[in-house]
């Protein structure tokens, strides 16, 4: 993968140093501190991309970029910053919501019942309801290029979770995740069975081949898995993440199969999804009750951490949602403009 | 909470786990369907054997779900708001 083209100070100045065209020294952590000033910490462009950089370098990293690069302390320094603001402004963002469906649960409910509570009364707009009745092939298109960024390695950022979990919830991330990862079957994993299907609609299936064209808050949802998946002490907003991520998936899903079929698109697209109504009913239900229940019974404290990933995805789930149909409503793409990525360059 | 069972109530009707070895579990999952582990297939009331392609599956207990014998979400519009 290739090393994106910045969009700001900081950006700039990470492409550099990984380029090694420049040193990393004090000023890139004062450049990070002026980024992490911006008022937008949930979808800022620069914030998100820096982030993003210093992510992948974790995952597969770049083309012509020492691999070293990934634990040297004044970048993680640099990638601190970032994440502290990323970090407060979800947990700011997510309390209302964590609240609502604490209440909507009920005062006897386990966790199991909240972590449903919350889905299902998290309000946000509907890509899949759009997607189902009215969206043109090229707007199908758009959204499978900004999913691209999360879907092309998923199941990874939770797969960093696993070591840090206790027994019982470990065994069952284990066989949730050896399902994304096609249960023993190279051509049945997820990740596999999407590149496939952008293939077969003509788009770019390469690793990292569509950051530059998504807008900050696609890099942010990307972000915020990466966020709790290399932390340990985030290790229970990681699972609530998963969970969420797992029972907001079979029903919409549906929706997106037929959406593509009433576009007429691949089969090969329409089996991802189809894939997903089917393994997502299976995983929603591990992923609330035996691991995200069973990690909570053992360790009552990761309750309020298990809500805030579950309200998390939801809330950077629904932010990419909301831009994109705005711009459809608009009569725009929701992707970048093309001078928009060179402007900056 | 799990169990070795043989078969699982569908609806008003009952569908039977097939698999080679003993080692069958189930888990009831409340207002939803019923994860099992370790069956290779699950027969439906026609007869009709439907392979278990993953670890685990679930097997829909509502009887409203369009891909019978597995739980594809529906249970949710049915049950909950
Ligand atoms: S239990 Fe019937 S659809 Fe889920
Ligand atoms: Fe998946
Ligand atoms: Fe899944």
């Amino acid at each position: 993968m290739h090393l994106p083209a910045p969009r700001g100070p900081l950006s700039a100045h990470l492409v550099d140093v990984l380029a090694g065209e420049v040193v990393l020294d004090a000023t890139s952590v004062a450049a990070a501190r002026a980024a992490a000033g911006t008022s937008a910490p949930l979808t800022d462009d620069d914030l998100h991309l820096s982030l993003w950089m210093l992510y992948e370098l974790h995952y597969r990293g770049f083309d012509g970029v020492d691999d070293g690069w990934e634990w040297e302390p004044q970048l993680l320094a640099v990638r601190r910053e970032l994440e502290t603001v990323y970090e407060r402004a979800l947990r700011t963002a997510c309390r209302k919501a964590v609240d609502a469906g604490v209440a909507a649960a009920g005062p006897d409910a386990d966790l199991p019942e909240q972590l449903f509570g919350l889905v299902s009364s998290f309000d946000g707009p509907s890509l899949a309801k759009h997607l189902h009745r009215e969206a043109t092939a090229e707007q199908f298109k758009e959204v499978l290029v900004h999913r691209s960024i999360y879907q092309l390695k998923e199941a990874d950022p939770h797969t960093w979770t696993i070591p840090r979990l206790p027994d019982g919830p470990k065994v069952a991330l284990v066989e949730l995740q050896y399902d994304e990862y096609g249960a023993g079957r190279a051509h049945r994993q997820h990740a596999h069975l999407f590149a496939e299907g952008m293939a077969t609609c003509g788009l770019d299936r390469t690793y990292g081949a569509y950051v530059d064209a998504v807008p900050g808050l696609t890099l942010a949802l990307s972000n915020a898995m990466s966020l709790f998946g290399l932390h340990r002490r985030l290790r229970g907003a990681s699972v609530g993440h998963l969970a969420a991520l797992e029972a907001t998936s079979s029903l919409p899903c549906k929706k997106y199969v037929g959406g593509i079929r009433r576009l007429d698109l691949p089969e090969e697209i329409a089996e991802y999804f189809d894939e997903h109504v089917e393994a997502d009913a299976v995983h929603e239900q591990v992923a609330v009750r035996d691991i995200c229940g069973a990690l909570v019974e053992q360790q009552p404290e990761l309750r309020t951490e298990v809500l805030f990933g579950a309200a998390a995805c939801l809330l950077t789930d629904s932010l990419l949602a909301e831009h994109v149909l705005t711009s459809w409503q608009l009569g725009l793409g929701s992707l970048r403009q093309p001078q928009q990525t060179e402007a900056v360059a | 909470m799990s169990a070795t069972a043989r078969s699982i109530a569908v609806g008003e009707g009952e569908v039977t786990l097939e698999s080679a070895t003993a080692e069958v579990t189930t888990r009831v999952c409340p207002n939803g369907p019923v994860l099992v582990r370790g069956a290779d297939a699950v027969r439906d009331e026609d007869g009709t054997l439907h392979p278990a392609t993953r670890p685990v599956v679930a097997v829909c207990a509502c009887a409203k779900s369009q891909r019978m014998p597995w739980c594809d979400g529906t249970h949710k519009v049915v049950r909950r708001g």
